[in-house]
């Protein structure tokens, strides 16, 4: 999007023209490929198939919209009031921070009393099961990342690793979920410092591409330790959670006959629903906490400026190795519950789109922030359901909210960071004081 | 005075890769000294306050402080002996607050004084403390120094070592600072080696002071001597001395 060069041409029409011309060709160039071309199975192979009309349709409305801006919002005069005056757009601010201070516990007493609600269904709680089970991932991210400051591309890796110590621990030993679940995570965070030694001097870019690299090695080893993990075919049959002992089982002994209940399938989905819930809260309660602790400060001290850190004696390697460890250790736990859930797990399951995702959904929701995770998952995992109908343009649709959201919101949905201590009591400062500052 | 120095630097050799930055630099700082490094730009200055930091490390040559050798160690071991370093720009931590900023500086502190140490950093420097809730990024270049500066005395430490503070600081601000500092010195007696540019103000305020020219002291002396003399006159005053 080349926008910032045209208000001054947009009133010219032959430098309008020739604008819109290259908007033309570089829509046709992106949707022709992307959309006009398909492909279709057919008996023995593929076929392409051509959709003109539907890429036309979308280069046209690319060229029609920015028209329309031309002749909007970039031939506005030079100094002419913002669209937005500073006073609404200060009130909406202050209703925004306002809010969130109810926000998160209404959102909370929601969670405890989907299951509970006439309109939830199987497929609601499925699907609510696995938004926690992302807003947890974002979470567990979210100390690597948006604390700590170290890009990690590769957090599948302890995702993974937590998916099959749980189910190989309980496979081969037939240990319970609960004696599993704080192994898996105790792994996972071994896995982490793995991880994190090697690139204790790595920061940013190259940080990033190690820890890709990490998490496609993991998925790698895993495809390929056949005896051990099972390859490709994965692992199947994983034992399901108990209610603390008490299956959920028609008959005898089950979970709906132990406490007098009509069987039904719906128990075992509550309960899962529960649990990840539980876990997901654990996971933010031990950030908040740890955010108030020097070990948390030290984290996001690392974040802003490194060697700042050392110059006050903080010993930078120790830092690293626990933001690693820590953020592991929760991916191990969601890996954990993963398997469980789904009762079979294979390498398909942890492939790089999975680390984007997560990613995209710390940095959606505003890097440190831990209600921004919230919303993000259940925008990004909720919308893909919501698009699931326009299968075809599911991930253009994504992609162009994306977009929208890092123009508008570049921090993420929320930017605000929440200090960790204050003096005496709180005092309110303005938002635009707090606004981020350039001076490093 | 002790006769043995707090800090003392003996032949020191540093290097960036292949490129020699120390020269076989020897200096002293004694207890309740205010000592200043001037020099021009690129001249090691930096490197030096660094060195004794352990970041980069001497490879030739010996920083002992208090008694001990700490040429060879980490830079947070050294940080847990009593030297606090402002490093040079500053680097405030820039998205979180002032109170933030003290307590990591208070991280090698004993948490019992932080109470009495923040209220120390509030006297010293009054706008800090109407700026406590405030991001770090946006305090004013000066409410940055004196932000580096309280946040490493949140350390308690004896020896205080400060890069550049005055850089990029209007003169009414560099005078604020400075006479910060000789109060810190002056009523708790705390030992300063002081990196300066600005030779003028910072040789009127050192007791002694030592002058580098790449990579080599060249000439020390006390604060007011070397303000006399013509070849420092010459070389670091001219057009100077505001």
């Amino acid at each position: 999007m080349a926008s910032a060069a045209s208000p001054a041409s947009a009133r010219r029409p032959a430098k309008l023209a020739a604008d819109l011309g290259v908007t033309a060709l570089l829509s046709l160039a992106i949707f022709g490929t992307m959309v006009g071309l398909r492909t279709e199975t057919i008996p023995g192979g593929l076929e392409l198939q051509p959709q003109w009309t539907s890429a036309l349709a979308l280069a046209a409305v690319a060229v029609v919209g920015r028209l329309v801006l031309h002749l909007t919002v970039w031939s506005r005069p030079e100094g002419a009031p913002p669209l937005l005056p500073m006073g609404v757009r200060a009130r909406v601010e202050q209703a925004a921070t306002g809010t969130g201070k109810v926000f998160g516990p209404a959102l909370l007493v929601f969670a405890l009393l989907l299951p509970f609600l006439p309109f939830t269904d199987r497929y609601i709680l499925d699907l609510s099961i696995l938004v926690l089970t992302y807003v947890m991932l974002g979470w567990g991210l979210n100390i690597v990342v948006g604390l700590a400051g170290l890009l990690d591309l590769g957090y599948v890796a302890f995702y993974a690793v937590g998916a099959y110590s749980y189910a190989l621990l309980a496979m081969h030993f037939g240990w319970s979920f609960w004696l599993c679940l704080p192994l898996a995570g105790i792994l996972a965070a071994f896995w982490g410092i793995i991880l994190g030694f090697p690139v204790l001097r790595l920061r940013g870019d190259y940080l990033a591409i190690v820890t890709l690299a990490f998490g496609e090695i993991i998925r790698i080893v895993l495809l390929n330790w056949y005896w051990f993990t099972g390859g490709p075919d994965g692992i199947s049959g994983i034992p399901r959670p108990s209610f603390f002992g008490i299956p959920f089982d028609r008959g005898e002994g089950g979970f709906a006959d132990t406490f007098g209940l009509d069987f039904s399938s719906m128990h075992r989905i509550i309960f899962l629903y529960f649990l990840i819930l539980a876990l997901a809260l654990l996971t933010n309660f031990v950030t908040m906490r740890l955010r108030r602790l020097p070990i948390g400060r030290a984290w996001e001290a690392l974040r802003e400026d490194e060697i700042a850190c050392r110059s006050l004696g903080l010993n930078t390697t120790s830092v690293k190795l626990t933001a690693f460890a820590t953020g592991a250790m929760f991916g191990g736990f969601a890996g954990a519950f993963f398997a469980t859930r789904q009762g079979f797990i294979s390498p398909e399951s942890f492939t790089f789109i999975e680390s984007a995702l997560i990613l995209a959904i710390v940095v959606l929701g505003g890097m440190g922030s831990q209600i921004g995770v919230v919303i993000a998952s259940v925008a990004l995992i909720g919308g893909f359901e919501v698009f699931r109908e326009a299968e075809d343009f599911r991930m253009l649709i994504f992609g162009v909210a994306m977009v929208l959201i890092m123009i508008w919101r570049p921090r993420g949905l929320i930017a605000t960071r929440e200090p960790s201590i204050f003096l005496r009591e709180k005092k309110s400062v303005s938002g635009a004081l707090v606004a981020q500052g350039e001076g490093h | 005075m002790n006769a043995q120095p707090l800090l003392a630097v003996s032949d020191v050799e540093t290097f960036y890769g292949r490129i020699q930055a120390l020269r076989g630099v020897s200096m002293e700082v004694r207890q309740g000294e205010i000592v200043t490094l001037i020099g021009a730009n690129g001249a090691g200055k930096s490197t030096l306050m660094m060195t004794i930091c352990g970041s980069p490390q001497a490879r030739t040559g010996r920083i002992v402080y208090d008694g001990q050798d700490i040429t060879a160690l980490p830079t947070h071991q050294i940080m847990h002996m009593g030297i606090a370093q402002s490093p040079e720009g500053r680097r405030i931590f820039g998205r979180m607050t002032v109170m933030e900023n003290l307590m990591i500086g208070a991280s090698v502190a004993d948490p019992g004084h932080f109470d009495a140490d923040i209220e120390r950093a509030f006297t010293l420097f009054p706008r800090l403390k109407d700026r406590r809730e405030q991001r770090g990024g946006t305090l004013s270049g000066g409410e940055q120094q004196m932000l580096a500066i309280a946040r490493a005395l949140m350390a308690r430490p004896r020896l205080l070592l400060l890069d550049e503070p005055s850089l990029g600081l209007a003169p009414l601000v560099v005078k604020q600072i400075f006479g910060a500092i000789r109060e810190l010195n002056q009523t708790d007696g705390l030992t300063v080696f002081l990196v300066e540019q600005n030779a003028y103000h910072a040789l009127k305020l050192a007791h002694r002071g030592y002058v580098m020219v790449n990579g080599k002291i060249t000439m020390s002396g006390t604060g007011t001597e070397l303000l006399a003399r013509e070849e420092i006159r010459a070389a670091y005053l001219e057009g100077g001395a505001h």
